[in-house]
């Protein structure tokens, strides 16, 4: 088994896990951690095709993942306002209970 | 003569390694630079903490500690045992992991800063390419075990103390990472080596220290600033503040946890002024070219115990601030300002040599100073306080 | 070789216990152990810039965050009931055929991926030339996104104080 194959089953392993615990978790600030640890995978993936691929040198991988952190803190930073937000006007994180549209 | 007394630590780790067999070499200088770095800076933390009572108390007009040994430099020693044979007491409700686990992950984390500090000349645990975001990635790992000492005690006053440190830790931490920006942008590297080499020039006999140009100046005030915030010192020392939340986040520690989380902040305290000193303050050159002679290391450890000495005086002259006028000022005053040095070091890079560059930068950078003080002084937010007696 | 295991056991423990935990904060500091276990398989990927960014931006800023969420919201005490939502079995369901479609794929394609190569040196100095060169629009989109992230969030969040004056 080449060394590339083992970080992407790493990889996909924390993608279904964190995908897991998107779906399953009731709470939302944990939805917010799965949807994290998604985007961590494809960081690792990126970075693994980075070390692995045929042109280290142009650096891509290496950049899509610097920027995909980037992207990701603003993402953590939008939701967690949001479920802030939706905390002072339901007084809950349960996403169960959250199923009205109108505030 | 004066050559080896500059590298006898290098040499002696070298004939330490040369007694033993080949392939444990590697990992045996590791260990090597990991029991003296321990050692060397539990050591300045015993000395810093006995020069912070004997000072505070010569500046509150008492003696300080005067009982152990002679004229009480045995202090240090006294504490350390105390701590050690202290009962540990754990709150019945504490979360026992999280509770454990905080002070460890403090010391820790603490003393990994120091891989990347070069305290003399070849003297650099890990000669990292990217030693500043090293550097910062440990000190920011820091709030998190402030964060769970807070959470874990379950007690109000520690984790009010947590909520504050953590707020303030990543509110300074900003201008702390800007100033230090301004350094990477004149030498155009993240390597601390080499922020150091290039300071160690000298024209005249004066040294290139980046505390001599006007941006310099400017960011190595703010970073000062940061750094005694981020260290949760006097005058920023609201989450730990005795008289309002009794200590903070680690009140309900007791025993060799407590001192672990005075160690962690003294050694914390040690490791950022050896930061600034690297930074601004020429690492461990000499500050005149003539006193070249001293060892490297000397002068390093010489400028760190300085800027402690400056950390116990502003702790006996300034009062505590209040939470909004910290937050305030950090957004407010501190980060604009290290925005602007961004700029003022940018245009110093294109105006190129001579004289000109000194004039605008000093004049764009002292207007904004004098302008935002004036502001700043006069607006409610973080003016000068007002007192009302009670009728 | 046996360092990657040790890691890839360490990050999967955290991010498994992130998702199980009863407690809320105990999942964001089980994640944040799987966040610095990623940073080190980045390091080990000769990626020292990514790692240590990594570092700095997940455990110094988001668990933060994460972490002030929580007890912003008081869901810090373990909850009473259930905490897996209702839908639970669907949603694990999905997960698994997801990853093994992936694993699938990633074992179908082994003898096709490369094996091991040089380490590719990569500076400091040459990150920041291609930031600055060859990926400079992408760097301004992103201080943009940022920007507004942060205005966004802010907004966000204050929004209901300042309706209650």
């Amino acid at each position: 088994m080449s060394p590339l194959s083992g970080y992407l089953l790493l990889a996909a392993l924390i993608f279904a896990i964190g995908l897991a615990g998107a779906l399953t978790r009731r709470n939302a600030i944990l939805v917010l951690i799965g949807i994290e640890l998604m985007l961590n995978a494809a960081n690792l993936n990126l970075i693994a095709f980075w070390r692995y691929g045929p042109h280290p040198e142009a650096l891509t991988g290496f950049m899509f993942a610097l920027f995909s952190i980037a992207v990701a803190a603003a993402e953590a930073a939008v939701g967690l306002g949001l479920v802030i937000s939706i905390y002072r006007h339901l007084h809950t994180t349960d996403l169960d209970e959250i199923s009205r549209m109108k505030g | 003569m004066a050559n080896t007394l500059d590298q006898i630590f290098v040499l002696l780790q070298h004939w330490i390694l040369s007694l033993l067999p080949v392939w444990l070499q590697p990992l045996a200088g590791a260990l090597l630079s990991v029991i003296a770095i321990i050692v060397v800076f539990a050591a300045l933390f015993a000395i810093s903490v006995l020069l912070e009572r004997k000072g505070l108390g010569r500046m509150q007009n008492r003696i300080g500690p005067n009982r152990v040994g002679p004229l009480g430099i045995l202090q240090p020693v006294a504490d350390g045992i105390k701590a050690l044979i202290k009962e540990d007491v754990v709150p019945y409700n504490a979360d026992h992991v999280v509770h454990f686990l905080a002070p460890i992950l403090l010391v820790v984390v603490v003393f990994m800063g120091y891989a990347v500090l070069p305290m003399g000349r070849n003297m650099t645990f890990v000669p990292m390419d990217a030693g500043l975001l090293f550097y910062f990635a440990m000190g920011a790992s820091a709030e998190l075990s402030v964060f769970m000492a807070g959470w874990s005690s379950r007690n109000k006053y520690s984790l009010l103390g947590a909520m504050r440190a953590i707020a303030q830790m990543i509110s300074y931490e900003v201008p702390l990472l800007m100033s230090s920006v301004v350094v990477v942008m004149m030498t155009g590297s993240l390597s601390l080596d080499k922020i150091v080499a290039v300071q160690n020039q000298y024209t005249w006999g004066l040294p290139h220290w980046f505390i001599f140009t006007p941006m310099g100046l400017a960011a190595f005030l703010m970073f000062a600033i940061a750094a005694m915030a981020e260290t949760n010192r006097s005058p920023f020392d609201l989450p730990e503040s005795e008289s309002e939340l009794i200590a903070g986040y680690f009140t309900e520690y007791s025993g060799f946890k407590f001192a672990e989380f005075f160690l962690g902040e003294y050694v914390a305290m040690l490791s950022i002024s050896g930061l600034g000193t690297t930074l601004f303050l020429g690492g461990w050159s000499a500050p005149l070219e003539v006193l070249s002679f001293v060892p490297s290391w000397l002068w390093f450890f010489g400028k760190i115990m300085l800027s402690i000495c400056v950390y116990i005086w502003l702790r006996g002259t300034f009062p505590r601030l209040r939470q909004d006028q910290l937050m305030n000022f950090a957004w407010k005053f501190v980060l604009p300002m290290t925005l602007l040095n961004l700029i003022v070091a940018g245009l110093w890079r294109f105006l190129g040599e001579g004289w000109l560059r000194w004039v605008v930068c000093s004049a764009i950078l002292l207007a904004a100073y004098i302008i935002g003080g004036r502001t700043g002084m006069k607006s409610e937010h973080f003016g000068p306080r007002s007192y009302r007696y009670a009728e | 070789m046996i360092v990657f295991w040790i890691l890839a056991v360490v990050t999967v423990a955290g991010a498994l216990s992130a998702m199980l935990l009863r407690n809320v904060v105990h999942c964001a500091l089980a994640l944040t152990v799987a966040f610095a276990g990623l940073a080190l398989e980045f390091l080990r990927l000769d990626a020292q810039f990514v790692g240590f960014a990594q570092i700095l931006v997940y455990v110094g800023a988001v668990a933060i965050l994460v972490v002030f969420a929580i007890l912003l919201t008081r869901s810090s005490e373990t909850p009473q009931t259930g905490v897996f939502s209702r839908t639970w079995l669907a949603g694990l369901v999905v997960a698994a055929a997801v990853f093994s479609v992936l694993a699938w794929a990633v074992l179908q394609s082994g003898a096709a991926l490369p094996h091991e190569s040089a380490a590719p040196q990569v500076t400091v100095a040459e990150v920041g030339n291609a930031l600055m060169s060859r990926y400079v629009l992408p760097l301004e989109i992103v201080a943009v996104l940022l920007t507004a992230a942060m205005i966004g969030a802010v907004i966000v969040a204050m929004h209901e104080k300042k309706e209650a004056k």
